[in-house]
């Protein structure tokens, strides 16, 4: 019984997360050939062909670091502009009577289930020259031509930073949710302005859900593809988009396997953080 | 400004934010013209062009079908892992299972399709199996589903109040008894639930879909970025509309279940 019960779930992972996830970094190790399976095999005529030539490629060409240095600033900005938005949200929610609290948390999962496609899509009718933004700004007087925000840096910012976040929100949440209100009321008690309060009291308590929402938001951001395809042009290449590329344009396996290596790497330390905040978040769902 | 008055203008922008985009989307929906930025009329015409699209229907009748698929695999091995995790104690590989299903919630898409895929071809060229198409796309959704399902059940299980099993117990009901009559029935909203997060998110994937798919399956995420990706369509504006309805009763359906949790425990 028990061996069945931990036994299908790991043999899953070890046949769809371990056997992948090795691969990975073998075939990161081998050259592109055109043939099936289009790699050179690890070991041939009895000896170690795999080379550290793709990383050597990636360390070589600049378009590899400036893309991965654009992902990494374009998920640092995503994540600022999810908790500008998503802390004040999580703070009104946690501060309403118990009777509004599931409604409004549902309102802020609603979109998280909608069609992600459907979502960025819709920036690009609200961004583009002839778009809303563009036309409401040209009628108020601030701008004077249409203005073109897609495709830009800027609107897979955008993207990005609508994508995520209910992420940021509901940990938030979560962490403000469990504050004691006698501790604030203590605060007050004894002199502190309700700023006080919030800056000494609210905020050093929610740290832990900021971080958990702020991971939950950065990680996948640095590696997202979708967003910056759709909205953002050649000007910024961000890896997950260069990871596609050289595996269904170039055809060049090794090198999109050696990439994903890298990208693991860099969010190696970030995803073993978050890892810890998972089931407190998850109890912030129900 | 009044704490009150802060609270609303906080939720004011950040709804605003989350729902303008949508509503912009279902509005323009029922425009008449073909241009989107354009108001011209209310027509229902591009959900009719919707419905006589072959390519766009029979997609998505596969779609529902790997959806319905990898969700159920996902929540029978995501709610066996869930269970392992908050019931088993220790074991051997305890961590190895947490970390994987953690890193496989995390992990950004493209990674994790690139990686199944490499396996996919590998599998296939030791054993002759998979293949590449629904299957694969199945295998594929069921294991991002399965991580978001143990993720939920465990949570509901920490937050169990274990004295009902003891009650149970000491009332002599044997221990299958008491996993069939009190855990299952108090867990079974939270399985309901990661069922219904997995089907959505094998319903929304594109990435991973396109990565495993091979040339023989199309799904209709699949055809809505490719056309996305050529520029503004009325049609993908009636079906995102259709999309968001789907949406909107899942997690209608989703708080349901939740609302029957608490009026039983």
């Amino acid at each position: 019984m028990r061996r069945l019960l931990i036994g299908l779930p790991a043999l899953w992972l070890a046949l769809f997360f371990g056997l992948p996830f090795a691969l990975i970094l073998k075939v990161s190790l081998s050259q592109a050939v055109i043939g099936q399976p289009p790699f050179t095999p690890l070991f041939a005529n009895g000896s170690f062909q795999g080379s550290l030539a793709n990383f050597a490629l990636l360390l070589d060409d600049e378009l590899y670091l400036e893309a991965i240095l654009a992902s990494l600033g374009l998920a640092v900005s995503s994540t600022g502009a999810c908790l500008l938005i998503g802390y004040p949200m999580a703070w009104a929610i946690a501060g309403t009577s118990r009777r509004w609290r599931a409604p409004l948390l549902a309102l802020v999962a609603l979109p998280f289930v909608t069609s992600f496609l459907v979502r960025v899509y819709a920036w690009i009718g609200l961004l583009r020259p002839t778009g809303f933004l563009s036309e409401v700004l040209q009628s108020l007087g601030i701008i004077d031509g249409p203005l073109a925000l897609v495709p830009s840096a800027f609107a897979v910012a955008i993207g990005m930073t609508y994508t995520y976040l209910p992420f940021m929100v509901l940990p938030i949440y979560a962490s403000l949710e469990k504050i004691d209100p006698a501790l604030a009321a203590a605060a007050a008690d004894l002199g502190a302005r309700p700023m006080r309060v919030f800056w000494s009291v609210t905020v050093p308590l929610s740290l832990p859900g900021a971080l958990a929402g702020s991971l939950f938001v950065f990680v996948p951001a640095v590696g997202e593809f979708v967003v910056p395809e759709l909205l953002g042009g050649p000007g910024t290449p961000m890896i997950g988009k260069v990871i596609w590329q050289e595996f269904f344009n170039n055809r060049d396996w090794p090198l999109a396997s050696s990439l994903a290596v890298v990208l693991l790497v860099l969010l190696a330390a970030p995803i073993a953080l978050s890892q810890k905040s998972q089931t407190p978040a998850a109890r912030g769902l129900g | 400004m009044s704490g009150r008055s802060l609270r609303v203008l906080a939720l004011g922008v950040g709804f605003a934010f989350l729902y303008g985009p949508i509503l912009w989307i279902v509005a323009f929906s029922f425009n008449e013209g073909r241009l989107v930025t354009l108001w011209s009329g209310f027509s229902t015409r591009w959900y009719g062009e919707l419905m006589k699209n072959q390519r766009l229907v029979e997609a998505a009748g596969l779609s529902l079908l790997i959806a319905v698929a990898s969700a159920s695999v996902a929540t029978v091995t995501g709610a066996l892992a869930g269970f392992a995790l908050a019931r088993l104690g220790r074991f051997r590989g305890r961590g190895l299972v947490a970390a994987a299903l953690g890193a496989v919630l995390t992990l950004p898409e493209v990674i994790l399709g690139l990686a199944l895929l490499l396996a996919f071809v590998s599998l296939d060229a030791w054993l002759g199996w998979p293949g590449r198409g629904a299957g694969t796309i199945v295998a594929a959704h069921a294991t991002l589903g399965m991580a978001y399902v143990a993720l939920v059940v465990r949570a509901r299980l920490a937050d169990f109040d274990r004295s009902l099993e003891e009650a149970a117990l000491d009332l002599g009901a044997t221990p299958p008894q008491v996993f069939l009559r009190v855990t299952l029935p108090l867990t079974l909203p939270a399985i309901g639930g990661g069922w219904l997060i997995a089907f959505m998110l094998s319903l929304d994937d594109v990435v991973l879909a396109s990565f495993v798919a091979g040339p023989g399956a199309t799904t209709l995420p699949m055809i809505v970025f490719s056309s996305v990706r050529l520029g503004l369509n009325p049609q993908i504006n009636a079906l995102a509309t259709i999309m968001v309805g789907i949406g909107a009763l899942a997690v209608m359906a989703g708080i349901w279940l939740l609302g029957r949790k608490e009026r039983r425990a």
